[in-house]
Formats: structure tokens, sequence, C-alpha cells
């Protein structure tokens, strides 16, 4: 390779990375908050699924992709009412809850698809990329980060929207003492629970969205578990993140980047890895960024536990 | 009396599932003073201050604050009528700011935070009135717990109260802080607050109030005028009877050494050093005592010399027998008993029975085990033996250990560790959670150990437990020893200022 092909291919390369870390900041900005109040939610990937699957089924009825989207987010929130309603309410286990909200996930759209889509086998218009003037001109930049989807760019304006709700915010910061302390919110007269379903539909609508972005604005189709573990990975985004919006969105990015590493390897011949090691790669980076990034740190002390009202 | 109180509390009731908390207990609080309540753990005095406050809704009865019968359903109603609480477990948020705390929950939901300045300011001009030295940038959990109950009383007062109750404020502070506390107590009534002061302390007790009422099982028994009454005389109305506030010391001096304890170092889990190079020796025949503010290192040493935690460096040494680094079985089967802070992590395990759990470090052994059968009736002798000698109120020695009260589960660790026959006994907080009379109890069988030549090092944040008890105090702060004292109450400034990790000696006058 000589510098100019090393330039272009470093171009396409992280061009390639913010629209594959675009999936993952939208589900591990949702994770955020949903954590922040004290929930874990281990069922993103299977809202995730349900998400790409009403995207795609929306759009390819109505014809709009904002159309879609919304429906992924609806979808996603739907699923996360779900989830709520045994984890909040009834108080069940939230791992328990989350992995069977997994299954659920991914049987219902593998089923509802082969039921409805899996003969025509239709793909549907996706997103287009938006040239953005003058700038996406530029050598090198232009190509790795302005000739992206309205929904890749969407990802910073949701990441400082996030952080804004989060840190200047009542809500923020009544959701923030949610998982630290929720007697103490309870004691100032808010509504713990209340405030644990908000952060569950946000973090699940977020999911949706994530999904969503998978069959309208990355592929063209829904295939069953088009996932396929990223919101496993947007898990693992939070802990590195140490539950930040802003560190979620450029954590995810380093792991788009592995994602892109990954394909791009894949098709240069002269790389004789075999290409499932490449594949493996985001996941093999997942369990070495948990081993890295062990300790408690900022994690919020009241995770995964219900609060009992007196 | 006046014929309209300030606060009027009119036969209320409340049960939790079986239990009874509050057994019809009347109270009248009068405008401007401080009224003590006074009582046992479990008599009831936090759950009828969570009533007024609205934490807890009465099922009978009526609070009449103001001449106005009020039904508070939530703290927040509460604080609108102006009546705020500093509870025992604070309220507040350990990751959120000073500032951020105090105005959690307030205004709408949707408000963007603009207003900050505006609220440090408040908060400093209040810090200052009262010198409560309150930073409101300061992140909650990186103050001291002395100065987070600081903190939670301006919350209070920067929500505007004109009756603060106060649940057993001074069990977490130096004596030097608790005279802060109970000046600051009198400032505020000077301001025209009233103030209810929740406390099991006699002599703070006796030092501010104008009018104590005692509780007993649910119930207001007394109340009375402070200049009409006596520590003795409370101290009988609290239990029901005559206490002894003085227990008979033995003349014996102590033998030989038992524990040595050897420039010991170690971390908390935290991986932050915890105890700095503890060195002591325990003899035969007395109970050496470790006072100090809890978090100095107490626990860590606890947890070290029983095994429990890593040593760094240096020796704890056993009848002769270096035990450094061992495993917590191999120390215990070293005739070394410990009776731990934490008892529903390291003492007991609630789900199992009482005969189950007075086994625990010895349930492979005879006669309770043989070839790898457990023998239950030699362990229901033994355990029913237990329940006898040292009264633990059950029902049986089947019925899960989860289900008696504290004091009860207590009685059973130091019934099983006391009855392994020790040399050694290691005692972090003895009375915790455990009433008067069962306190005298388990305080009394800890003399009768020490009179038959055994080796005690009690560990305790309670003074009271300590003068009553030891023959010697050391004085434990940020994880050093910093001096040693007689059981002497007349030196409890210097204890204090020990406590508080002031060592140097003041120059002695001519």
């Amino acid at each position: 390779m000589d510098d100019m092909m090393f330039l272009t291919f470093l171009a396409t390369l992280m061009g390639a990375a913010w629209r594959l870390a675009t999936p993952l900041i939208f589900a591990s900005i949702g994770e955020v908050f949903s954590e922040r109040a004290g929930v874990l939610n281990i069922g993103l990937e299977g809202t995730m699924l349900v998400g790409a699957f009403c995207g795609f089924a929306t759009a390819s009825a109505t014809g709009s992709i904002l159309i879609g989207l919304l429906a992924g987010i609806l979808g996603g929130m739907a699923f996360g009412l779900l989830f709520a309603l045994f984890t909040i309410t009834i108080k069940a286990d939230q791992i328990v809850v989350g992995a069977a909200l997994n299954l659920l996930g991914m049987g219902l759209t593998a089923f509802l698809f082969r039921t409805y889509y899996v003969s025509t086998g239709k793909g549907i218009e996706i997103a287009q990329p938006v040239h953005i003037p003058f700038l996406s001109d530029l050598p090198f930049l232009g190509e790795a980060f302005f000739r992206q989807n309205l929904i890749v760019y969407s990802t910073i304006l949701v990441t400082i929207l996030a952080a804004l709700v989060l840190y200047r915010t009542s809500f923020g910061l009544t959701l923030r003492a949610v998982g630290e302390h929720p007697k103490a919110v309870d004691v100032a007269g808010r509504n713990v629970a209340g405030y644990r379903y908000a952060a569950v539909l946000v973090g699940t609508g977020l999911a949706g969205l994530g999904g969503a972005f998978l069959t309208l604005g990355h592929s063209n189709q829904f295939v069953e578990g088009i996932t396929s573990g990223r919101g496993f990975i947007a898990l693992a985004v939070v802990v590195f993140a140490r539950w930040s919006p802003t560190g979620a969105f450029f954590v995810s990015l380093l792991f788009g980047l592995f994602y892109a590493l990954q394909l791009m390897l894949q098709a240069e011949a002269s790389v004789v890895v075999p290409y499932q090691v490449l594949q493996a790669l985001p996941y093999i980076m997942t369990i070495v960024t948990l081993i890295v990034v062990r300790g408690k740190g900022a994690a919020p002390s009241k995770l995964g536990q219900p609060y009992e009202m007196r | 009396m006046s014929n309209k109180p300030f606060l009027r509390i009119d036969n209320i009731r409340k049960r939790f599932g079986p239990i009874v908390a509050s057994d019809g207990v009347s109270l009248e609080i009068e405008e401007g003073e401080i009224h003590s309540l006074l009582g046992e753990n479990g008599a009831g005095k936090s759950v009828l201050m969570s009533m007024i406050c609205g934490m807890v809704r009465p099922d009978e009865g009526e609070i009449v604050y103001r001449g106005e019968v009020v039904r508070f359903n939530s703290p927040r109603e509460a604080i609108r009528q102006r009546i705020g609480m500093v509870h025992q477990h604070f309220m507040l948020v350990p990751n959120l700011t000073v500032a951020e705390n105090y105005i959690l929950g307030q205004g709408s939901a949707l408000r963007v935070i603009n207003d900050m300045d505006k609220v440090h300011a408040r908060i400093r001009a209040l810090s200052d009135r009262y010198a409560l030295d309150v930073r409101p940038d300061a992140v909650v959990e990186d103050l001291s717990v002395g100065e987070q109950q600081r903190v939670e009383i301006l919350k209070a007062l920067f929500h505007g109260i004109d009756l603060l109750i106060l649940d057993e404020p001074t069990a977490v502070l130096t004596p030097q802080e608790t005279d802060r506390l109970l000046s600051l107590m009198g400032d505020l009534v000077k301001d025209g607050k009233t103030v209810v002061f929740i406390s099991h302390k006699l002599d703070e007790v006796m030092r501010v109030s104008n009018r104590i009422s005692v509780m007993r099982d649910g119930r207001v028994v007394h109340t009375v005028d402070v200049g009409e009454t006596n520590a003795r005389e409370l101290a009988r109305m609290m239990v029901g009877r005559d206490v002894r506030m003085e227990l008979p010391r033995s003349p014996e001096p102590a033998g030989r050494i038992v524990l040595s304890v050897e420039n010991l170092t170690c971390r908390a889990e935290t991986g932050l050093p915890a105890v700095r190079g503890v060195s002591l020796d325990v003899r035969a025949g007395e109970i050496v005592g470790i006072a100090g503010v809890s978090g100095n290192g107490q626990t860590e040493l606890s947890l070290a010399l029983s095994g429990l935690l890593p040593v760094d460096s240096g020796r704890v040494v056993l009848n002769g027998k270096d035990i450094t680094g061992l495993d917590p079985a191999r120390i215990n089967a070293s005739s070394f008993s410990h009776i731990p802070e934490d008892r529903h992590k390291h003492g007991i395990v609630m789900s199992l029975s009482l005969s189950e759990n007075a086994i625990l470090q010895r349930y492979d052994q005879a006669p309770f085990a043989a070839r790898g059968m457990l023998n239950g009736r030699a362990i229901g002798e033994h355990t029913r033996d237990l329940i006898k000698r040292f009264r633990v109120k059950s029902r049986d020695e089947n019925q899960a250990i989860g289900s008696l009260s504290g004091g009860n589960q207590q009685k059973l660790v130091v019934a099983r560790e006391l009855a392994r026959n020790p040399d050694f006994i290691l005692v972090n907080q003895l009375a915790r959670g455990i009433d008067i009379g069962a306190m005298e109890f388990v305080m009394e069988e800890m003399l009768k150990q020490r009179d038959n030549g055994r080796a005690v090092l009690l560990i305790s944040t309670e003074l009271e437990e300590l003068f009553a008890i030891c023959d010697r105090i050391l004085v434990m702060f940020h994880g050093e020893i910093l001096g040693e004292l007689p059981p002497d109450r007349s030196r409890l400034d210097e204890l204090g200022l020990l406590m508080a990790g002031k060592t140097e000696q003041p120059a002695l006058a001519g």
C-alpha cells in the first residue's frame, strides 16, 4: 500500500466506523439512562431486534424512513414497557426478565419475518448519505465524516441532548439520584418508580432506534438476528464509558472502528488471517475491555435492585 | 403547660405486620423547646417521629400541629408545614453535590437547572449563620460522617423548618462533634425553632433538653422536666427496672500476653491503607478497648486479625504462635473467637436455624459430626444449652435465626463464641442493635470471661460500653493507635481529642 492508498483506506475506515457505531451509540446512551436510574436492562439485544423489525416492516409498508424510525422507537418502548412492568412494578429479577426479553425478541421477530416477509425477499429504500456542502469535499475528512446519512449525523445531537438532560435538568438530577439513593428521592417527594419507568422507556426507545438504523440506514433488509450481539456490546460500552453519555459516544466509536476494521480487512487480499478470526474482533475487544476496565468505579450503587417503598 | 401545644400526638397506633411499633402513644411538644425522646432500641422512637414527618402513616390516632389535625402522606407535605427530620441513615445522594442534594425534587421535573449560583449563595449564607462549615459544591461521598450530618441539618434549614427532629444524631460523632451539635440545637431554639432529640444516651439528654419523654414498648411512659430527674431515674424508666450503671472490676492484675500484634498494616477493600502500623498486646485477664469514630480502621483491624482481610505487613501472634495471614478457619481453630461488627455478613447465616448457626465453625467436628454426617441430637442439645444459658428468646432451636430480634441474634453469636472456650476474644461492637437489658447481660458475660483469664479486645464506637468494662482504652485514628488511657470518665476530653486525631498535649500550666 502506498501512502495515498493508505489515507484512502483510513478515511473509508473512519467513515465506516461511525456508521457501524451508530446503533451502539443509540443503544448505549439509552442504557446509560436506564442504568443511572438503577435498572440494568440486559434485554437490549431483543429490544434492538424489535426496533429493527418494526422499523423495517413500517418503512416497507409506508415507504417512509422517518415513520419507520418512529415505529422502531415505539416498538422498543413497547418492549421496554413490558420490561418495566415486570422489573419495577412486579419487582421480578432484572437479569431474568432481560434474558427472557432477549429470547422473546429473537423469536418474535424471526417468526413475524418468516411469516410475512421472507418469501418476498424485497428490500427497502434506505436513508441516503447527505453530502455536507464544502466539508464533504475536503480531502480525507470529507470521506470520513461528511458523507453520512442523517441518522448517523443525529448521533451527535442525541449525545449532546442526553448529556444536557442528564446533567442540566431537574429530571436528570433526580434520575441520577434514583440509581444511588432511591429513598432520598422518595423522601424528597418524587416517584421513584415513575422515574425508573421513564428511564427504561428512554433507554428502550433509543435501543429501538439503534435497531431501526440497522434496517433503515445500513442494510436494506431485515435478517433474523440482524443485531448480532450489538445489544450485549452496548452493555459493555456503558461500563467502559463509566455511565456517561459522551463517554458512550466515544467508546461506541471505538467499537465501530473494530467492526469497520474487521470488515475491511476481510476484503483485503493481503491479510492472511482467517476471516472468522476477524469477525470475532468486536467481541474479543468487548471481553478485553471488560477485563481491563473493571472495578465498580462509577456504577450506580443500586444498579439491579428493586426499590421497596415503606 | 399552655393549653394549646405546638404539636400534640394523640393515641397513635401503628403496626408492621405482627409487630406493634406504636401502642397508643400520646405526646405533647411545646414551641421553642428541646424535647428529648429517650428509649431503648425498638421502643418506638424513630417510628413515632417518622409518622410526624410523613414517612410512615399511623393506623390510628391523630397528630395536631399548631391547633390543626394534620395527615401527611409524604415527607414533602411535612416539609411544606415546616417540619423536617434528620434520619439516622442520611437521605443524601452520595454522588451528588451538597447543593444538588438540596434542590433534589424541588420545582418542576422538566425544569432546566440554571439558578445554581443563587442556591450556592443561600447555602453559604445559612452555613455562616449557624457556623456549619458546609461547602455547597462538595460532593457528599467525599465528606466525613460528621460533615454529612451537618449537611443534613442544613438541608432541613434550607427547606425552611420550624420543627426539627434529630434521630440519634450523636451515634456517629466524636465527643467534640457532639458538643458542637448540642450547642447548635441551642442556637436553633434561640432562633425560635423547636427541636425533638431522639437518643438513648442519658448524659446528652440530661445536658441539652428542656423536657424528656421516655418511651418503652411503643408508648410514652413518662414526660419530665429535666430539672426534676436524673440519669439513674431515666435509666430505670427506660428499662422498667433498676440498671447497674457501674460494673465491678476485678482487682486481679493481668497475666501473660495472649495476643500480640506487631506493626500490622493492611488495606481496606477499596485498596486504600486502612491500618497503618498497629502494635498492641492483650494479656490474659484483661479487656482492652479500642475507641474511635467509626471508619478509622477499626473494621479493617478486626477483619485482618480474624483472617478476613489480607495483611500487608506486620505480625499477629496468638499464644506464641504466628497466625498472620492464616485463613479464618485456622485462626478460629487457634483458640480465637470473633464477635463481628457486621453480624449479618460475618456472624450468622440469616436463613439457617439457630442450631445450624450455633455450629458454624464446628460442623465437621465431634460431637457434632461423625464420618461426614451431622449428629442432629448433639447439635440440638448444644444449641438448647446455649439458648438457655444466654436467655436467647426463641421458639426452639430449629427456628431461623433471621426471624429473631437483633439482640437475640447477638446473644446467640456471643454464646457460640464463648462456648468454644477461647483464649482470645475479639469483639467489634458488642452491643450493636441490642437493648440496654441485653447489653448489661452480655457485658457481664464479658467480665466473667475476663475473670476466667481470657484476653478480650473490644472495639467500640460507644464510649459508655468501653468505660463500663475495659481495663484500658486505646484510641484509634486514621489507622493508627494514637494513645492509651485508663477507663476514667474524668479524662473524656482527652479521649475525645485523641479520637479527633489531636495528639499534642497542652503545655502544663505553672
